[in-house]
């Protein structure tokens, strides 16, 4: 298998998706079955993707294939020297792994839509706009470059808003739909912005020239500073589409959209998009950038996973939850710990993704109920989506043997490591209660939806399970979210192919002073296969890494097992009562449940300032601007009503007086000239009289 | 009482004054022309008593028979072109016959 060979295939699977949103949404109207096509090419490009990851990982396990070309030539700009822009395909470690998740998601949805958008009046347009999402996530994941990586982005923001309100005729959607498209503009500027500090510094949006750049040095503006600050700008893209902190609003409404876009996109692909961008440029963060997101993690962490104890709505709770994720995610990368992150971003897209679907199937069997407490019982109705939902929230809350708590006890331990040679104890214990706070709304989630005595007497009785087409998926993704397919042991997955061969250490390229204490570059262990790279993991990371994860391991299995315990005793057996304790504690319950009044806030300072500065604007342009325009008309008017007056008279008069004066003058002369010769000759014999007497004297 | 140059020039100024008046004051084309020979006559009295008086030889008497030639000349043809203005225009009125100014 050689390079041209993979790059060929990267390249057919970036565009097949594209193919299918043409064809889909062109003949959509046509052809009723058309979106079997669409399928299919999910399928096709599944498998590629598949192909490309194993022909990555056997026969360049060790190499980043890198094809490009030259897109623009600008030649030789003045100020700035010579600018080419190369477009090209990358693929290594990170990128092959990640198509295929998102290949193997998107294609499960596509196939799991097939039942649950049954009837839909637009059902194929649907399809073609997964062909479209599909199409910019895969550009993102497989891109050489920013340029691209910033086009796709967008692309991918698009198509999150298209399906967002793809339900337009409800407003909510519609509102939904663009509350999503432009709280990500505002960190999609962020990014546009460090993305620019980037190329004015190096000419050249490319990844390896920019690193390359970096690791000899040469920093933006030449100084450490602005290499921060651009870092902390790349991640404001990241905060926007991985709905991170003070982004993280649009995420909760955007449910609004059909449940298997909420699976395909809030969930786990394109949420992961920001966390996947953090990954990429991983190796130019400072040690201040890293700081700045691992806080900005902890808090997306910590703040919606509250929020998720206390909501109703089946999908909301997982949206918090997802945001909370990703926020695990964040944070572990701001901690260092590189490779746990990208682990957690894969596993989660299986559970999440499985969870959301799971939700789908549920609120498709209860004819669109959401609402977690008109459920209840539905264990017996549906056996296979309640299996593989408590499947997935075992993983997501941590428990061994499942995906979940391998890449979650990393982000812990990887925490706990960075806090003993670090001294930021917040961020590992942020980590835990978040642990326990997850599987506690997990389970909690569970237990309303699938155990105890139907609430809704009527919906249940209409229940059903799902068909083969829904039902697949969310077997083959709870499958997908068991240990084995990642490593051999369920404890610890250091050994396990996934960290040793799948997945290499990140290479750092931001200078010595501006990194973490055990990030130098005298400390480092030097990799067998890439001796001149210099790999982060040092000596006294991998011991402390090393110490921390047995602590992590047992307090993981700690918190995670209390929290399953205080959901099964607050819904399951009732000893505590869930509304007592909401009674008690009123306060901390409504701020909760009322989402920590995140929209009431924004509501009240964003956009409100945005409404009253646009008001004053209109005033002054209604007022002022216009004063001065119609002010400026008024003038106008009056100088020309002025001047055509004194045209009128003073002008004209002189002319017409001028006309005047001649007929007047003319008026006399012609009485000289008669015509008659006689009085000519009067006239000239009068003058030669009076001319002898004037010249008499001569 | 001598005759002096003097009463032959008052004579002359009379006929040449006769001569305009009628020239300026007669509507008849004819009139107007018998002005003409007036004024032209008050010329030759002028021209010969210079001639008599004055120390100019015989030149002022030659220029009277000049005159006397052209003015009958002058008299043939204005008479022709009062004769072809008749036949055109049926009178001789000379304030009348202005088509060309039109």
């Amino acid at each position: 298998m050689s390079e041209s060979l993979l790059i060929n295939i990267s390249v057919i699977v970036l565009f097949l998706p594209l193919l299918g949103f043409i064809v889909t949404l062109f003949l959509g109207k046509k052809v009723k079955k058309i979106f079997f096509f669409e399928v299919f090419i999910l399928f096709a490009g599944l498998v590629l993707s598949a192909i490309l990851l194993f022909g990555k990982l056997t026969y360049f396990s060790d190499s980043r294939i890198v094809s490009e070309f030259k897109w623009i030539d600008m030649g030789n700009v003045p100020v700035f020297g010579s600018i080419n822009i190369y477009l090209g395909m990358l693929i290594d470690d990170i990128s092959a792994l990640m198509i295929v998740v998102v290949y193997i998601i998107s294609f499960l949805v596509h196939f799991f839509s097939i039942d649950y958008m049954k009837g839909d009046i637009r059902y194929n347009r649907y399809f073609a706009y997964l062909g479209l999402f599909t199409f910019s996530m895969s550009g993102i994941v497989l891109t050489h470059n920013f340029l691209m990586m910033y086009i796709f982005w967008e692309l991918v923001g698009i198509s999150s808003y298209l399906l967002i309100g793809f339900w337009y005729e409800k407003k909510s959607a519609s509102d939904a739909g663009k509350k999503a498209f432009i709280v990500n503009r505002i960190g999609d500027l962020g990014m546009l912005a460090g993305l620019l500090i980037l190329f004015i510094s190096y000419n050249t949006f490319t990844f390896e020239q920019i690193f390359g750049e970096i690791a000899k040095g040469n920093l933006p503006f030449n100084s450490e500073f602005w290499l921060t600050v651009t870092g902390v700008l790349i991640f404001c893209g990241a905060i926007g589409k991985s709905a991170q902190f003070p982004l993280h609003v649009w995420l909760p409404d955007a449910m609004e959209g059909p449940t298997p876009v909420s699976a395909l996109i809030h969930a786990a692909t394109m949420v992961a998009a920001g966390v996947y961008l953090v990954v990429r440029v991983f190796g130019i963060l400072t040690a201040d950038a890293m700081l700045v997101i691992a806080a900005i993690g902890a808090l997306s962490a910590f703040i919606p996973a509250t929020i998720a104890l206390t909501q109703n709505d089946i999908k909301r709770v997982l949206a918090y939850s997802t945001i909370s994720q990703l926020g695990y995610m964040v944070m572990a990368l701001g901690v260092g710990a590189y490779k746990f992150a990208f682990f957690h971003l894969i596993t989660h897209a299986f559970f999440k993704a499985c969870l959301f679907l799971g939700s789908g199937s549920v609120i498709h069997a209860m004819h669109h109920e959401q609402d977690i407490r008109n459920m209840g019982g539905l264990r017996k109705k549906m056996p296979i989506t309640y299996a593989t939902f408590l499947l997935s929230s075992i993983a997501i809350s941590g428990i061994p043997l499942t995906s979940g708590f391998l890449s979650k006890d990393g982000i812990l331990s990887g925490s706990y490591a960075f806090a003993s040679l670090t001294g930021h104890w917040l961020f590992p214990f942020v980590g835990f209660l978040v642990a326990m706070m997850t599987a506690f709304y997990m389970f909690r989630l569970v237990i309303l939806t699938f155990h105890g005595e139907p609430r809704n007497k009527e919906k249940y009785d209409h229940a059903h399970e799902s068909g083969f087409a829904m039902a697949m998926p969310l077997v083959v993704l709870s499958v997908l979210s068991l240990f084995f397919w990642y490593t051999p042991n369920p404890m610890s997955p250091d050994a396990g192919w996934f960290y040793t061969k799948w997945i290499k250490a990140p290479v750092i390229y931001t200078p010595d002073n501006a990194r973490f204490d055990f990030m130098k570059s005298d400390d480092l262990i030097l990799s067998q296969t890439a001796p001149d790279q210099s790999v982060m993991y040092s000596e006294t990371y991998t011991e402390a890494l090393h110490h921390s994860h047995g602590t992590a391991v047992i307090l993981s299995l700690l918190v995670a097992i209390s929290g399953i315990l205080l959901a099964f005793t607050m819904y399951q057996w009732k000893k505590i009562s869930a509304d007592k304790l909401a009674e008690r504690f009123k306060p901390l319950y409504n701020f909760s449940y009322n989402k920590w009044y995140f929209d009431e806030l924004y509501n009240k300072t964003f956009v409100a300032g945005t409404l009253g500065l646009s008001y004053v604007v209109a005033w002054i342009d209604r007022v002022i601007v216009d004063g001065i325009v119609d002010g400026s008309a008024t003038v106008t008017k009056a100088v020309s009503a002025f001047t055509g007056k004194f045209d009128n008279v003073v002008v004209d008069g002189l002319v017409n007086f001028m006309a005047y004066l001649s007929a007047f003058i003319g008026l006399i002369f012609r009485r000289f000239q008669t015509g008659k010769v006689q009085t000519y000759i009067i006239m000239g014999i009068f003058s030669i009289v009076i001319l002898l007497f004037l010249f008499k004297s001569i | 009482m001598e005759v002096t140059l003097t009463h032959f020039l008052v004579v002359s100024t009379l006929l040449f004054s006769f001569g305009i008046y009628g020239v300026v004051t007669r509507k008849n084309a004819i009139m107007v022309l018998m002005g003409i020979e007036l004024i032209l006559n008050a010329s030759n009295i002028n021209f010969i008593a210079f001639s008599r008086f004055g120390n100019f030889g015989l030149q002022g008497q030659l220029f009277a028979l000049f005159v006397i030639v052209l003015a009958a000349a002058e008299a043939a043809i204005a008479l022709a072109i009062v004769l072809n203005l008749y036949k055109t225009f049926v009178n001789v009125n000379v304030d009348e016959i202005n088509t060309l100014k039109d």
